[in-house]
Formats: C-alpha cells, sequence, structure tokens
C-alpha cells in the first residue's frame, strides 16, 4: 500500500536574553549547577515572577520574521505538573492567547521548488531546569540554571510529508533566529529542541491517521534519522493491520531505536489556567514598530543580494544565506578577496570540511574572514597554486602566523609564473626527456597525448622545486611539443 | 505603656520619656508572661527585637527618626524574614527561614519598627478561626475571664488576638476572603484590608494571588494608617502592584464627614444575621449620620453567589500555589522516601494539615478537564458579575456599611466539623476580595460580652475615605478603646 506521510513540528527556541524571562538570573550556558538560581527560580515561598521585556521584543521579531500577527494581548497560564526540576510545581507558559499567531516559512526544496509552511503560533514560556540522572549513585541531582530560560515554542501546521521538508524547515527556523539574533542556535547545548509529529494516511485520503510525537531532537541528523525511523515503524504497523497507539516516544540517536514515553491516556491533565501573578500582556503598535526597526536581514533577502551584488548562484548563495553568522564571515571575506565564486568554493570545501572535522561553529574559526580573503587574492592572482594554498590555509589555521603573505614568503610557496624562467626549465627537461617527446608527438588520439602531458609535469615541478605555476607549465608544454 | 496606641507611642518615643529597647523589653515582658493563654505567636525574636530596638534608639538619637523608629510591632507569620523562621502555620515550613525578606517586612524594616516575633494563622491562611494552625489554636482574649475558649477569627488570629491583648500596638495581616477584617470584628480591634494591588505580596507568602492582600491591624484607625503609609506602593518584584502615588494617610483623618453618602448593602442585612448584631450596626450607623454622613439603602444582586464563586477560585489558584512544597528544595521531607512518587505523596501527606489538602483538592477537581468550564470559568465570570456590582454602587455612594461577621466570636471547636459552616463566617466580607476593592473592619459594640465588627468598604484605591471615616467614628465612640479582661 502507498502511504502519504504527514509531519508537524513543534520547536523550542532558547531566547538569546542576559537574564531570565521571570526572574533577574543569568542565562548564560555552562555554569557550575544551581549558581544561576536565584529565590524566584528556586520557587521559594512568596517569590514572584517578573517579566523581562527583552524575551517579549524577541518574540514580536520572530512573529514579524514569520509574517506573523502578533497578538495584542497574550495571557500567561500555569501548566501543572509535578518533576523536580520543576521548581513551582507548575510551568509559566501560553496557551489559549499566545504572543505569536498564524505565520508560515517558505522552504527551498531539492527539486528547486519552494514549499510553504503554515505556523500555527508560537508562544513564550520558561524552560525547566535538568535533572541529573549521573554521577549520583543512583539517586538524581537537580540543575536549576536552566529554569526561567526563556523558550519561544513555535508550533507548525502539520504542513511537511517527508523528511527533507521537515529538516528543510528547521534548517530555515535555525537560520531565521540565528539571522534574528534571538538564539544562539547552538543545538549540542539545547538552545533548539524539535518536537516531531508524524501520521500516515493511505495516499490520497483526506482524513490524517493518528499521529505520535517523537520529543526533544537536538540535531538535524537525528531529526532525520528519527523521521525514518518513525515513519517505517508505523507503516510496519499499519500494513500489518495494526493501529497506531497517540503517544509520546524518545528517540535514541546513537542507537537508531525509539521506546514509548507516555500514552494518551497516561498523558498529564495539566489543568491550565491564567497565571493570576502575572498580568495579561499588552502590546501597542509603537512596541511592535520598535521591534520592526530592529529587525536585521533575513535570510530570504540576504540570499537574494548575494545573487545580486556577489554574481553568485542560487545554491551557493542559499547555502551562504543561511546562516548569519556564515554570511557575515562570507561578507567579510568577500571584500578582502574579491573573487565571490572563489571565495564561496572555498568556504563550502577546506573551511567547512575543517570545521566539521573538528566540531567548531564559525565563530570558533580560528582563522578570520580577512585572512580567508587575503588568502583568495594570492590564489586569484597566480602567487600560490592551489596546493599551495592549502599549506597557508593550514598554517593560518594552526596559528602559525597570522599573516598570509609571512606564510607564503616563509615557506617558499610563492608560484614562479616569469615565462622567461619556466620556459628555460622546460627546456632543460625536455631536453632530458627525448623518448617520451617522439612518444608524444606520435600519439594522434588528443586524450592520450593530454595524460602524457602530465608525465612532464613531475620533473618540471621538482625542477622548479615546486614553485612553478602549474598552468603555465601545461601551456609552455603544449606550445613547446607542437600542441 | 501597653494602653497606648502606635501614634501616641511614637510621641512617647520622641519626647524621650522612653527608650526602643525599653519599649521592646516592655511589650517581650508582656508577650512572655500572657501568651501562654492565647497561643498568639508562633515566633518571638527577643535578641532580634532588641537589637533592632538599640539601633532604633541610634536612629532617633542621630535625627533620623520616622513615625516607626522604634515601635514595636509584630508580623503574621506569612511574611517572609530574613534569617527568621517563617512557618505560614504550616509543619510544612516549620523550619524554614527565608534567606530574603517580604516587600512588607523590608518596608517596616526601613521604617525603623521594632518586630518582635511572628504571629499564629490558620495554615496558609486557610481557616476563619485559627483552628488550623500546625501550631495550634489562637484563643481570643475576650471572653476567657468567664473561662470561654473563643476563637478569635483567622487567618490572622494571631495579630488580631495580640492587637487586643495588647502584646503589641499594631500587627501585620493578610486578607484573601476576610482575614483580616473578620479576626478584628471578633477580636475588637480595628483591621484593613487595602485595594489589590496596592501592597507588594513579594516575600508573602501566596494562598491565592488575585484575592491575597497584605494589610494593616491595630486598635485605631489613626494606627493603620501609620501602618498603611509604610505598606503601600509599587514594587517591581509584584507586577501585580499597582504604579500609582501613596498619599499619606494620616493627613485626611480628620477631614468633615458632612455629605459622606453611605449605603447600606440590603444583601447584608438578611436573615443571617442576627437582631442584637444588627441593632449594633445600625447603631453604629447612626453615628454616622450625626456626623453629616446620608444614609441609603443599595444592592450588591450577586453578593449571593460570592461564597460559591470563592470556594471555586481560591482553591484554584492555591492547587497550584502549593505545588512547590513538593520536599525537594526546602520546607519538610518525609523520611525515607522509596522514590519521587513517595517523596511527593507523603512529604504532603504529612506536611499539610486537613483543610489545606481539601482545598487543594477542590482546587485541582475544579481545574480538571471536563469541569474546568462548569467550574473555574462560570466563577470568574461571576466574580465580574460582582466586580460591576461594586462599581454600580459607588456610583451612587462613598463608602458601603455592613455587619463584618453574622455573629461574634464562637467557640473553639464549634465550626471544625463543618466546612461550609466555617466558610459562611466570611459571607460578608468575601466579595470585597472578589472585587478587589478596600475594606476595613472597626468595632462597633457589643453582644453577649463579645465585639462587633463594622464593615466599611470602599471604591478602589479609596483608602484614604474609609481611614478617615473610621478614625471620625472612633473620635466619637470608645469600642475600640474597650480592654478584654
Amino acid at each position: 500500500m502507498q502511504w502519504d506521510i504527514v509531519i508537524g513540528l513543534e520547536i523550542h527556541v532558547q531566547l538569546a536574553t542576559q537574564t531570565k524571562i521571570f526572574s533577574g538570573s543569568s542565562t548564560a550556558y555552562g555554569a557550575e549547577p544551581n549558581t544561576q538560581a536565584n529565590a524566584v527560580d528556586l520557587a521559594m515561598p512568596g517569590t514572584l515572577p517578573v517579566p523581562n521585556e527583552q524575551a517579549f521584543r524577541y518574540a514580536v521579531m520572530f512573529g514579524l520574521a514569520v509574517n506573523a500577527e502578533i497578538e495584542r494581548r497574550s495571557v500567561f497560564e500555569r501548566k501543572n505538573y509535578f518533576y523536580p526540576d520543576l521548581p513551582k510545581g507548575y510551568q509559566t507558559t501560553q496557551l489559549e492567547r499566545p504572543i505569536v499567531g498564524p505565520g508560515h516559512v517558505d522552504i527551498d526544496l531539492a527539486n528547486g521548488e519552494t514549499k510553504r509552511v503554515r505556523i500555527h503560533h508560537a508562544h513564550l514560556e520558561e524552560d525547566a531546569g535538568k535533572s541529573l540522572h549521573e554521577d549520583f549513585h543512583g539517586m538524581t541531582g537537580v540543575d536549576l540554571n536552566r529554569a526561567g530560560t526563556p523558550l519561544v515554542e513555535v508550533v507548525t501546521e502539520p504542513d511537511m510529508n517527508n523528511a527533507e521538508e521537515a529538516v528543510a524547515f528547521a534548517k530555515k527556523l535555525h537560520s531565521l533566529v540565528t539571522s534574528l539574533g534571538i538564539c544562539d542556535g547552538d543545538m549540542s547545548q539545547g538552545s533548539m529542541r524539535f518536537d516531531v509529529n508524524i501520521s500516515l494516511k493511505p495516499k490520497g485520503s483526506d482524513t490524517l491517521g493518528t499521529r505520535t510525537e517523537t520529543k526533544n531532537l537536538n540535531s538535524f541528523r537525528f531529526m532525520e534519522q528519527a523521521i525514518a525511523h518513525e515513519v517505517e515503524r508505523q507503516m510496519d504497523i499499519l500494513e500489518d493491520g495494526g493501529v497506531i497507539v497517540q503517544e509520546t516516544r524518545l528517540y535514541n540517536g546513537d542507537r537508531d531505536e525509539s521506546r514509548s514515553m507516555r500514552s494518551k491516556e497516561e498523558a498529564n491533565d495539566y489543568r491550565y489556567f491564567p497565571c493570576p501573578d502575572l498580568l495579561p500582556v499588552e502590546i501597542d503598535d509603537a512596541f511592535i514598530e520598535q521591534a520592526r526597526s530592529r529587525l536585521p536581514e533575513l535570510p530570504d533577502a540576504r540570499k537574494a543580494r548575494f545573487k545580486e551584488q556577489y554574481g553568485l548562484n542560487d545554491y551557493d548563495a542559499g547555502l551562504l544565506s543561511g546562516d548569519a553568522k556564515l554570511s557575515a564571515f562570507f561578507e567579510e571575506a568577500v571584500s578582502h578577496g574579491k573573487d565571490a565564486k572563489l571565495t564561496a568554493n572555498w568556504i563550502q570545501g577546506e573551511f567547512s570540511a575543517r570545521l566539521n572535522a573538528e566540531e567548531k561553529t564559525v565563530t570558533e574559526s580560528p582563522i578570520t574572514g580577512a585572512q580567508l580573503g587575503d588568502l583568495i587574492v594570492r590564489i586569484a592572482d597566480n602567487t600560490v597554486s592551489s596546493s599551495g594554498a592549502k599549506k597557508v590555509f593550514e598554517s593560518l589555521w594552526s596559528g602559525e602566523s597570522d599573516n598570509v603573505d609571512a606564510i607564503i614568503d616563509a615557506q617558499g610557496l610563492k608560484q614562479v609564473s616569469d615565462t622567461g624562467e619556466l620556459e628555460k626549465m622546460v627546456d632543460e627537461v625536455l631536453a632530458g626527456m627525448p623518448d617520451q617527446v617522439a612518444q608524444y608527438q606520435n600519439e594522434d588520439d588528443p586524450k592520450k597525448r593530454k595524460k602524457m602531458l602530465g608525465g612532464f609535469m613531475g620533473p618540471l615541478m621538482k625542477a622548479s622545486k615546486g614553485q612553478g605555476n602549474p598552468k603555465l607549465f601545461n601551456e609552455i608544454l603544449v606550445k613547446k611539443l607542437g600542441g | 505603656m501597653h494602653n497606648k496606641s502606635v501614634a501616641e507611642l511614637s510621641r512617647e518615643l520622641e519626647s524621650g520619656k522612653v527608650s526602643s529597647v525599653e519599649l521592646a523589653q516592655q511589650f517581650l515582658d508582656r508577650i512572655k508572661q500572657q501568651d501562654g493563654q492565647f497561643n498568639s505567636f508562633i515566633s518571638v525574636t527577643e535578641d532580634q527585637a532588641l537589637t533592632d530596638a538599640k539601633a532604633a534608639d541610634e536612629q532617633r538619637a542621630a535625627g533620623n527618626a520616622t513615625p516607626w523608629t522604634g515601635i514595636p510591632f509584630a508580623h503574621k507569620d506569612i511574611f517572609c524574614t530574613s534569617g527568621v523562621r517563617t512557618t505560614c502555620g504550616s509543619r510544612m515550613l516549620e523550619n524554614f527561614v527565608p534567606p530574603y525578606n517580604a516587600t512588607v517586612t523590608e518596608n517596616f524594616r526601613k521604617a525603623g519598627a521594632v518586630c518582635l516575633g511572628k504571629t499564629n494563622m490558620d495554615e496558609f491562611a486557610m481557616g476563619s478561626s485559627n483552628e488550623s494552625s500546625h501550631f495550634g489554636p489562637v484563643t481570643n482574649p475576650w471572653g476567657l475571664s468567664k473561662g470561654e475558649k473563643r476563637v478569635p477569627g483567622g487567618s490572622s488570629g494571631g495579630s488580631a488576638a495580640a492587637v487586643a491583648a495588647r502584646l503589641v500596638p499594631a500587627a501585620t495581616a493578610t486578607d484573601t476572603g476576610g482575614s483580616i477584617r473578620q479576626p478584628a470584628a471578633l477580636c475588637g480591634v480595628t483591621g484593613l484590608k487595602p485595594t489589590y494591588g496596592r501592597v507588594s505580596r513579594y516575600g508573602m507568602i501566596a494562598f491565592a494571588s488575585s484575592l491575597d492582600q497584605g494589610g494593616a491591624m491595630a486598635r485605631t484607625a489613626e494606627d493603620n494608617a501609620l501602618m498603611l503609609n509604610v505598606m503601600a506602593g509599587f514594587d517591581p518584584k509584584d507586577s501585580t502592584s499597582v504604579d500609582r502615588a501613596v498619599p499619606d494617610y494620616t493627613a485626611t483623618l480628620n477631614e468633615p464627614l458632612k455629605g459622606l453618602r453611605i449605603g447600606l448593602p440590603k444583601e447584608y442585612f438578611s436573615d443571617q444575621l442576627s437582631p442584637a448584631m444588627e441593632e449594633q450596626v445600625r447603631s453604629a450607623v447612626k453615628e454616622y449620620e450625626k456626623l453629616g454622613a446620608t444614609v441609603q439603602e443599595v444592592s450588591l444582586p450577586n453578593a449571593k453567589l460570592a461564597i460559591a464563586a470563592y470556594y471555586v477560585i481560591a482553591p484554584a489558584e492555591a492547587s497550584a500555589n502549593l505545588s512547590r512544597f513538593d520536599g525537594v528544595r526546602y520546607g519538610y521531607r518525609c523520611e525515607d522516601p522509596k522514590d519521587l512518587m513517595d517523596l511527593y505523596t507523603r512529604t504532603r501527606a504529612e506536611g499539610f494539615g486537613t483543610e489545606v489538602k481539601r482545598r487543594i483538592l477542590v482546587g485541582t477537581y475544579a481545574l480538571s478537564a471536563g469541569y474546568f468550564d462548569a467550574y473555574y470559568l462560570k466563577a470568574q465570570k461571576v466574580r465580574r458579575l460582582i466586580q460591576q456590582d461594586f462599581i454600580n454602587a459607588f456610583k451612587e455612594v462613598d463608602v458601603l456599611m455592613s455587619p463584618t461577621t453574622p455573629s461574634p466570636a464562637f467557640a473553639q471547636g464549634e465550626k471544625t466539623s463543618d466546612p461550609v459552616t466555617m466558610y459562611l463566617e466570611d459571607i460578608f466580607t468575601i466579595a470585597v476580595n472578589l472585587a478587589g476593592v478596600p475594606a476595613m473592619s472597626v468595632p462597633a459594640g457589643f453582644v453577649d460580652g463579645l465585639p462587633v465588627g463594622l464593615q466599611i468598604i470602599g471604591n478602589y484605591f479609596d483608602e484614604a475615605r474609609l481611614l478617615n471615616a473610621a478614625h471620625q467614628f472612633q473620635q466619637v465612640t470608645d469600642w475600640h478603646q474597650r480592654e478584654p479582661q
């Protein structure tokens, strides 16, 4: 049987505010447990929440960026459940009146098409703390540093039909919130977490199947795998004539397996009601316009500009415009290096490969955009060969030196491009290889001749101590050998 | 000294007739000698009080005295006091020492007042008789000479009894459904529940957040005004507190009452009220007429729904507010929990008393899926109708007057077996909290030797007018000066 896959996402986006949503504690990541939790975060008796205006500004910026209505009056509610890392015994969140209403995001697909994914709403809420199950000998430790960190939870309509679309949407959202500067986008630290709702229905059917929710996926790769895994699991059940149980599942990316966390019947009755400690949030036009004025260039606009300003093709422009930090790196590099295509190639090639290999983000890169740009200049003007350029790149990366020209000099990587000098070397080498010259000149097949040219390059590079410009050597060779 | 008001003591201190240390010692001695029979204090903080009194004397000597410098008083044990145990009348917080002050606590500290201790209260402010306290019931000073053990009212019963017994000249209190006014009435003292949002709730342990309001208890209206001067004001730590100028509430106490329009809500002069009580209240109103006020009947048509709405909204909020008492971070924790569920269930089963558990259950039920609309939403609609009743009434009159309670202080144990009868104690006070308007209870006579309270209700932020009306009444009556034997 053929099946349609229906996917909706819920994304928790940690807002990059300095302090928590309802208290003055720092939100910085990685501090000693419970050093960033004050009396409010610990839910000490009598303490009260005080809203952080910056969180509202960020939520409004998000809403504007996804073409959504900003609700002028939104309401915080209490979601009641007991858990040790939830100090008040309820999470302060929004339900009936979220701050961001319906909106949409357009995603680019591999086949070149654009697809619109609708946003159902996005609401503000506080994050919980963390339960630490290791290191406590059968007990659980509680770290409340994260408790009260502001989150925007984005809920989509079930508009995605495969893992590719879901991941494309997730990446687009990542790119949006990092470009807005409202989230640091660091998924390994939980700054963005994805819940995936998946259901299957017979191809073409109008009736949605029963869905499951796979929670807390914190990388695009795990998300893709989890979707594939869950689609297969549901398909197996349905094709065996079984029924899907509405439930929440946890996916283990390391083992590529999932397990049920709780079924609908076991789901908590959260007993939502408006939080009486917080007045309804009133957002006026001035606040919205102020937020709008702070909107930076967003990825779609940036992509268009990259194509226009730098003459990049759609693919390059798309890749370089998605991540705000990568975009900034590219623009810094190109402002020094001039050759946009070459710069784009180096960023997507050597640079990205090294970042990935060392699991670094763009901001953690040991080399700057300006340095890469300087290197691009020396590649473009033939000062270094591409293999020489890789050596320069290595030296920059390892921190040996921060000056491209100094490295080229110190390592003797400067190409010889003086044609007179090169011709002399060609003459000498050819003189020492009469058999090969004759063989070449007797060969009629141009393909074979081309291949045989390579046989002269080795000795030539050796003769030039690796500094001869290979492109020029090639030209001279062809001329001397008579075509 | 112990019969003097805050205003009088302030003058004694200013004139140098007595020092803050002497005053604190005298009241501490009275507490030590007498509180055994009332149980109005949970904690007496003698050392801290004497240290603070000494500092107050130095402050005065340095010329920096406020009207409160060196004045002894007490806090209801619901206000967090940094470094001093704050129990909220519960086993759950029997050993809880907060590392911060409530804003109200901080305001009195800054004014130089000397806190002698923390007063007894119904557990988590849930009760109308002070019998739900983990630290034992409080006995009303009235009736004791006849060998009767009567309740002081609740939940601020400790504050009311302590003020009535002259153990302190003033005490803070809180009012969610009548918890200042009802005990003030039953103990023959003057109490004020301000407009919701007038006094910060920060550090005041929450019962029902949309109803809770801190307020004053003392023997005179003038002292209530002095207290409100210290307590009122916007607090950035409480987003429900109101950013609005605070007048000097003592400045208007002596305004004449000529032309004051008094409304008597007909729903509050009903069958529930005994003829003897009604007679006292009506003769108090006559005093006002003598002072130049006019009187008319008004209606609060939805007042009869107040108790029902309150006993949905207050427990609903309480059920969430009290979730933080889980044995994880502070407060009571059961012995040797087997697992997480055991930790939660036994901690809360053992740490909370019966009335608190009853209200958590009621509130949880009211918020549950399938019941929310019928209970919580309906109650909120009723609440808006009640608010509108008051808004309408205040288009016609300046203040409303009624009895504070349907009857005087009842015997301990008399109503504990029937929660609904106990809840009806607050039949005249609860609508005020639902509307959020300010109200006072002022001593207005006696029935069978027990005090009767006159409730005066004002429009939003009209505390100055209430205090003025109460003060003028106290210039022509002496009910508030009567001392229990």
